[in-house]
């Protein structure tokens, strides 16, 4: 129910009306309140999909666990983890410049925005180069797949089944292509804010698209903190 | 989504930034360090430290005027957890007998 | 934008000017494939579900005539596992799950709680567009050759042997897929945000509850499907090894993953025309229902208990005993809630003033329908029993008793119900009694041999059998055809009425709710002016007190 304690007219054109405002809606806040709890419900929808693969990669990750600490080592933690930083520090540029639109800085608005996109494509430009490496060392499930006497760590005489191995590299691809394809669609929406920022659409009064587009850009910087230890840190001690 | 606090929010924000990279720093150091089972105890729960921290103060939930949206990620991880309990009740116990 | 109702006049002929409702404020094809309107997406939803049905039900028939005789004579082995796999997915997929949420629900939540529309209209529009590609696909993957290896799905069949077109059916159910979760996060948004004053959650008709419980299985269940059919899909295509026992998979991984969506799918089929029965129930017993805040809950713990029970489809797959147990006591627990509708319903019945129109009709067939196909489920949630029946015509029978004999007959209790609304004429009323009629005789005809083919042995998806067996399936093939009789006849009169029915009144029942306070039809935007509840819902007291000026309409 929205928060008028008094009857509405059924038309909510008020005299000088946000013309954001859709004509549905009785109140701008009202219509903020649902584009907010709609956004929050679509992330639901999200934590249960990527929900199923985490799902898939505990149960294979208890029964191989040693072919998968062994497939986990071949990856680049460094590289991860320098990834987890970059989407770190781009969750505060996406906050300050939700900031910098409720006090009216619009340089800094727009500045924001683009060095949240620059840390985007630097994301994917790591991450390109581990799958380039992936792709190199022949770990990319398929036809050319190989993982022969890889040990497993902590166990130096026993090697790796490469079989198991290729279901934990399945999961890594999957896992981390479908969340590199979330954030080619995060940067697709910030390129459309940036614009809108550009145009001046945004005030202190109105930036609703700036706040759900930035609930989902931290949403998929939350997936990516559980990935990383998840895929990268199986079993690091020397 | 009620006015944001009159007090600025930049000085949360660059220490829960902080706390975000320390966080993902000792992840990787600790993972270094032979714990046996306890290296995923540990990694998890301060990935989740994170998560708590990007949902509670990035994404605003702690200063939600309804409880609503809490309500909406309580659920979520509930039956998220729901999905992985309930499946290793199955894996878990397959070898039992 | 004006919102002025050009009211009926009378032109110095005699003739009236039709009054403007939502469905002739504007005329042409672009005016409805590009509407926001809620109520007209509900009708394009009608359209497309009934043309899906119609797909659905002609595999039922093809099914059936096969199954008339003990020999496979009509088909070959491998036709018939497609016949049985796309009328399953089809049936699940593009008939019952969009079903009463995309046509009764999208029609009337809105109305019902005092808005002008959903929360999200384009995004309304985006999932009627979403299930029409995802039917097309599943339309062309039909005629390129189908789909054998049941709508479950099962690996490694359906990932590394079949060789038909797996691939193409789980993209378009994918798809569809998302036609559904929009569809949910829609009315949790609109219930949440959009009531009108006074429309306080206790006051909200069930109906609104039913929905919004659905529309929590939606959002949480259908992306585990989405992205389990990501799997397959990528499995088939690139050989990974995740389902596969020979590189290390767990085909029962895939059963876990799709059946936490698919067993509370079966949720988002009846709880929705669990809501439309208790309307009708209410409205035709002229009282409240008893114990509202019981029957609030109980569709509020279907949808969080239905969560909970999913491995009870594989009891005999291979889980470990242990698991096992602990899905079957959940199993009974999710019954309970069930059980608590039904006393609710027939305790609203006790002592009210009953009458037998159409709506009603379905609404009892409903209600002792319901009540076999929920109590078949105990028997299949005892391990003992499940062990003999599982994969038999009697599992066939149960879930067939809740699909059809409950929630079809909802959704059809439903359509006569608010038709009025929607169309703003009313049916032959004599006709939809046969018709009623005919669809409960029809029903049991099919499917109560099948409880006792499965009883006796009768595996499902088989297209021969012993001898022994065949009366049992003439007797169901017989009933089938009865029942196609009974759903054509609806259709047919309900196309007949929109020309030359009498137009009904805004309130033919004198029922309780918002909606019924609309114009029949209602206008784009429901209401003249944004009403303001002081009234709990179902005040059937207040509107049968003797001073009321609406009269019931006469037959």
């Amino acid at each position: 129910m929205h928060d008028s304690s008094t009857a509405v007219q059924g038309e909510a054109h008020g005299a000088a009306h946000n013309p954001a405002l859709l004509h549905h809606f009785a109140t701008e806040e009202q219509q903020r309140d649902s584009a907010n709890l709609g956004m929050w419900i679509f992330l639901a929808t999200e934590v249960m999909f990527f929900g199923g693969l985490f799902c898939a990669y505990l149960i294979y990750r208890g029964w191989y666990f040693g072919d998968f600490a062994a497939a986990s080592k071949s990856i680049d933690a460094a590289l991860g983890g320098a990834n987890t930083a970059v989407l770190i520090c781009s969750s505060l540029t996406v906050v300050l410049a939700i900031w910098a639109a409720q006090t009216s800085r619009r340089a800094l608005l727009i500045g924001m925005l683009i060095l949240t996109m620059l840390f985007g494509l630097t994301f994917l430009g790591i991450k390109g180069k581990e799958y380039k490496d992936k792709f190199d060392e022949h770990h990319v499930p398929g036809a050319s797949f190989s993982f022969d006497h890889e040990p497993i760590p902590g166990h130096p005489d026993q090697y790796a089944n490469p079989k198991h191995a290729q279901i934990f590299f399945a999961l890594y691809f999957i896992m981390t292509g479908l969340h590199a394809l979330h954030m080619i669609v995060g940067l697709g929406l910030f390129a459309w804010l940036l614009w809108m920022a550009w145009k001046g659409r945004f005030t202190p009064e109105y930036h609703t698209p700036l706040e759900i587009g930035g609930l989902y850009w931290h949403f998929v910087d939350i997936v990516w903190i559980y990935l990383f230890p998840l895929l990268y840190l199986i079993d690091r001690h020397p | 989504m009620s006015d944001h606090s009159k007090s600025s929010p930049l000085p949360t924000y660059f220490s829960v930034w902080i706390a975000l990279l320390a966080g993902t720093l000792i992840t990787y150091e600790v993972a270094k360090i032979d714990l046996g089972v306890f290296n995923a105890a540990v990694a998890l729960i301060i990935a989740t430290t994170k998560a708590l921290l990007v949902a509670l103060f990035f994404m605003h939930l702690k200063g939600a005027s309804e409880k609503l949206l809490k309500l909406v990620v309580i659920s979520t991880v509930f039956f998220l957890f729901i999905l992985l309990a309930l499946s290793m009740a199955d894996y878990g116990t397959r070898l039992w007998s | 934008m004006s919102m002025s109702m050009a009211t009926a006049t009378v032109q110095p002929a005699g003739q009236t000017i039709e009054r403007e409702n939502y469905l002739n404020k504007h005329y042409g094809v672009g005016s409805w494939l590009f509407t926001t309107d809620h109520k007209r997406i509900a009708l394009l939803y009608l359209l497309s579900i009934t043309f899906f049905f119609f797909i659905g039900g002609f595999f039922a028939l093809l099914i059936r005539l096969e199954l008339l005789t003990p020999a496979g004579d009509l088909v070959q082995a491998d036709t018939y596992n497609k016949l049985f796999t796309m009328h399953g997915q089809v049936m699940v997929f593009f008939f019952l799950i969009p079903s009463i949420p995309a046509v009764l629900g999208n029609f009337l939540v809105p109305m019902m709680i005092g808005a002008k529309d959903l929360a999200f209209p384009r995004i309304n529009l985006l999932s009627w567009y979403l299930y029409i590609i995802g039917g097309a696909m599943m339309l062309h993957c039909m005629l390129t050759g189908g789909v054998d290896t049941g709508w479950t799905f099962y690996v490694p069949f359906s990932t590394a042997f079949s060789n038909t077109k797996v691939i193409e059916a789980g993209l378009a159910i994918f798809v569809a897929g998302f036609s559904s979760i929009l569809t949910g996060l829609n009315f949790i948004v609109t219930i949440h945000r959009m009531r009108a004053p006074g429309m306080t959650w206790s006051r909200l008709p069930l109906f609104i509850w039913a929905h919004y419980a659905t529309s929590i299985i939606q959002i949480l269940g259908t992306p585990v499907i989405a992205i389990t059919l990501v799997l397959v899909v990528a499995e088939r295509a690139l050989h990974l090894g995740i389902f596969d026992p020979k590189l290390g998979g767990d085909p029962l991984l895939f059963q876990h993953l799709f059946w936490f969506y698919s067993h509370p799918a079966v949720y988002i089929m009846i709880l929705p025309s669990m809501g439309v029965v208790t309307e009708i129930i209410a409205c035709f017993s002229r009282k409240r229902i008893f114990g509202y805040g019981f029957v609030a809950i109980s569709s509020i713990s279907i949808a969080v208990f239905g969560f909970l029970v999913w491995a009870h489809h594989m009891f005999v797959a291979g889980i470990s005993v242990y698991a096992a147990l602990v899905f079957s006591i959940l199993s009974y627990a999710v019954a309970v809630p069930s059980a608590v509708k039904v006393f609710n319903w027939t305790a609203t019945l006790y002592k009210g003033s009953i009458r037998y129109d159409a709506p009603m009709l379905y609404a009892f067939g409903f209600l002792g329908l319901f009540t076999i196909g929920g109590l078949t489920g105990l028997f299949l949630a005892c391990l003992g029993i499940d062990m003999h029946v599982h994969d038999t015509y009697f599992v066939i029978a149960h879930f067939h008793y809740i699909m059809v004999g409950g929630a079809l007959m909802g959704y059809l209790g439903g359509m006569h119900f608010w038709w009025p609304k929607i169309s703003g004429k009313l049916y032959p009323e004599g006709w939809a009694r046969l018709a009623a009629l005919i669809v409960f005789i029809g029903f049991n005809l099919t499917f109560f041999p099948q409880f006792i083919l499965g009883y006796l042995g009768m595996p499902r998806r088989y297209y021969q059998y012993p001898p022994e067996f065949q009366v049992l399936n003439v007797l169901s093939t017989a009933g089938a055809t009865v029942l196609g009789i009974g759903y054509l006849l609806p259709m047919i009169y309900f196309l007949w009425s929109m020309r030359y029915g009498k137009p009904a009144p805004d309130n033919p029942w004198n029922a309780a709710g918002l909606e019924w306070k609309t114009p029949s039809p209602p206008t784009t935007f429901n209401f003249e002016e944004e009403p303001v509840v002081t009234w709990e819902a179902y005040n059937y007291e207040e509107l049968d007190a003797p001073h009321k000026e609406e009269v019931p309409v006469a037959r």
